[in-house]
């Protein structure tokens, strides 16, 4: 145990689980008991969906110096495959935990896939070009999703991106329908599975980091050349996190997708990117503990705010231009700079007195 | 016939894209940045222009140069603010707080003029010229958008190319820290870049509202990043490239919707951006800067 709390990694790693664990915990007391009013239930699963998909952004831009902005992108695929491979189970599977974790597996293999496929020629741009052609993208899956279509009925599965293609039965019901999105969907997304996602994201986001793997694409972030004259293959390493991450969302997605009746694929525009984005940045990038607490925050903050009515979004703005001007302007880290120096002697001081 | 029209149709959305696009590709060329908040300023422009016409009822020209005026005293102060403070800084802070300042603008907006649609009437009063027995119909808002972003195109050009300012733009963007050593005076180019930007914004929007007469708060937005596409397509950095970036841009979005499909008009313009960006990585006209070691 002193071992695994001498090492600094190990240390935030435990704590990252722990607070996670800690937190699911009196969550899933306080909703038993009661405690919580509808409006906090309902944004349980949400920010557990957050959480995990900030974390796995952050693999791409913190840990892998990517920008991307099409992560929603990704979420829209799981979200759209989990909710078609949810009905489709729904006679062959009545447990709903284990329809649900079939759904988000598919959900995350299919984006996982998706993101092989366009990392193919997407990785072979870099820095802002990387971010539009992302961008471009996530508008692409967007634009396809919103107009899918897909159904069931006698005859078996349908499935067609316009209504002249789609021949089915009149009067069948569609799982997907075009711009109007999935509609009727069985709400079986559940809190405790979003801990599950959250874990299990923070499992394989935090191995990576801490593995062979991780420190070669931590080594592309920071010095491409150098790693590439190391016998580091860049375009393998990327590719790796791109898809991780990629597979992450859509598991994320399909949760989120499985927790709401109706879904529409307006919902996975380049916005929801930027806000997983926003959520990265400001927990830090590269920091997974940063990023579970700051998708948190930032999720529940406008909703709590929601008392100031219109005003909640423009201070929301506010404070998000501040918090960046505060954490990163030169000025400002001089001043905070100097005061975090006398803060950590002060405690150095009283540190060696209580050894002695 | 019909392809002419469309063609002209093309040209005219794409001039509007183009002139959004030389705001975001010289900020880009000198900040390096990506400036999120410049498809909110095309909203305000327009919103400025609907107020002074409707309210204050004066006519279409002032209404033009009020939005003007008051786009480019919030292009330099949202760049004075926000921006220069973090100058120095990853490009990704900078980023985020672009995107800050595009919710304040889009929520301001929406607590001013609330959410729902204004008709915005056009500035041009003209009757459409109509040509081969009605066949091809040319509005007078295409003719102004066509005129206008050729003077725009051709103003800018004379700009950065003859005077001291535009020089000094040139320079910065070219390497900041000699430009610097030189005398340049490297935040009011900064400024002066802005405020150029948001000038444009603000013709852009009143353009782009005379063509499509819906005007909501999130209004700049898609344009916004449309233009940026275009941007991208031309090479970033570069005004004939952004023109040219923009006019493609409009006239692949017309043709793909009257050809293709409407419905993936959106991610025909979006393939093809790929597919041009796989091609010519720095884009139609940007340069292709080689990396050393």
């Amino acid at each position: 145990m002193k071992k695994i709390l001498n090492n600094k990694t190990r240390r935030t790693n435990l704590m990252t689980y722990l607070l996670v664990i800690v937190t699911f915990g009196v969550m899933q007391s306080l909703s038993s008991a009661g405690m919580l009013g509808s409006s906090m239930k309902g944004f349980l699963v949400p920010i557990c969906v957050y959480v995990s998909l900030a974390v796995s952004l952050n693999l791409l831009v913190g840990i892998c110096g990517e920008l991307s902005l099409g992560h929603a992108g990704f979420m829209g695929i799981g979200a759209f495959t989990g909710i078609l491979v949810a009905a489709l189970l729904k006679e062959k599977i009545p447990t709903d935990a284990l329809r649900l974790l079939c759904a988000m597996g598919c959900g995350g293999l299919m984006a996982g896939v998706v993101g092989f496929l366009i990392g193919i020629p997407v990785l072979r741009l870099r820095g802002d070009y990387l971010a539009i052609v992302t961008l471009a993208f996530g508008e692409i899956m967007k634009n396809i999703i919103g107009n899918l279509y897909a159904g069931v009925d006698s005859e078996g599965f349908h499935m067609a991106i316009s209504t002249s293609k789609m021949k089915m039965e009149a009067g069948a019901k569609y799982i997907i329908n075009g711009p109007l999105g999935a509609t009727g969907v069985q709400k079986i997304a559940t809190f405790s599975m979003g801990f599950v996602l959250v874990m299990f994201t923070l499992f394989v986001v935090l191995n990576l980091v801490n593995s062979k793997e991780g420190r070669a694409i931590k080594a592309v972030r920071d010095n491409r050349i150098a790693a590439e004259s190391v016998g580091i293959n860049v375009t393998v390493f990327r590719m790796k996190a791109f898809v991780v991450s990629a597979f992450l969302a859509g598991m994320a997605g399909a949760l989120f997708g499985l927790n709401y009746s109706s879904v529409t694929a307006t919902k996975f525009n380049f916005n929801t990117s930027i806000n997983i984005l926003v959520f990265v940045v400001l927990g830090g990038m590269g920091n997974i503990l940063g990023s579970v607490i700051s998708a948190t925050v930032l999720y529940v903050l406008p909703e709590a705010m929601r008392s100031l009515q219109d005003y909640r979004m423009i201070l929301y703005a506010v404070v998000l231009i501040l918090v960046m001007l505060f954490t990163w302007s030169p000025k400002v880290k001089e001043v905070t700079s100097v005061m975090s120096d006398k803060l950590v002697r002060i405690f150095r001081k009283k540190e060696v007195g209580t050894n002695e | 016939m019909q392809i002419l029209q469309y063609l002209i149709n093309g040209i005219s959305i794409g001039a509007v894209y183009a002139i959004i696009a030389l705001g975001y590709t010289m900020v880009y060329g000198i900040a390096k940045m990506l400036n999120f908040a410049h498809g909110d300023v095309i909203m305000v422009g327009a919103y400025i222009s609907f107020c002074v016409t409707n309210y204050l009822g004066l006519p279409a020209a002032l209404s033009v140069a009020a939005a003007v005026v008051v786009c480019t005293l919030l292009g330099i102060a949202i760049e004075g603010l926000a921006y220069k403070p973090l100058r120095g800084t990853p490009s990704l802070a900078v980023l985020i707080t672009a995107i800050g300042v595009s919710y304040f603008l889009q929520n301001a907006a929406q607590l001013i003029w609330s959410s729902s649609p204004k008709n915005f009437t056009s500035v041009v009063a003209m009757e459409p010229i109509s040509l081969a027995d009605g066949q091809l119909v040319i509005t007078g808002e295409v003719l102004l958008t066509v005129c206008v972003s050729a003077l725009v195109m051709v103003g800018l050009t004379l700009f950065t190319g003859k005077t001291r300012t535009g020089k000094a733009m040139r320079a910065v963007s070219e390497d900041r820290a000699a430009a610097q050593l030189m005398g340049i005076n490297v935040n009011r180019t900064i400024s002066t870049t802005f405020a150029i930007g948001s000038a444009l914004a603000a013709v852009a929007g009143v353009l782009l509202c005379s063509t499509v007469p819906t005007l909501m708060p999130t209004t700049g937005s898609m344009p916004g990043i449309r233009a940026f596409t275009a941007a991208v397509f031309g090479g970033i950095g570069s005004i004939p490239g952004a023109m040219l970036g923009g006019i493609l841009l409009g006239i692949i979005e017309t043709f793909s919707k009257a050809y293709l499909s409407t419905q993936f008009s959106d991610a025909i313009v979006f393939s093809v951006l790929i597919i041009i960006l796989l091609v010519k990585p720095a884009g139609l006209l940007g340069k292709q800067i080689q990396e050393k070691v």
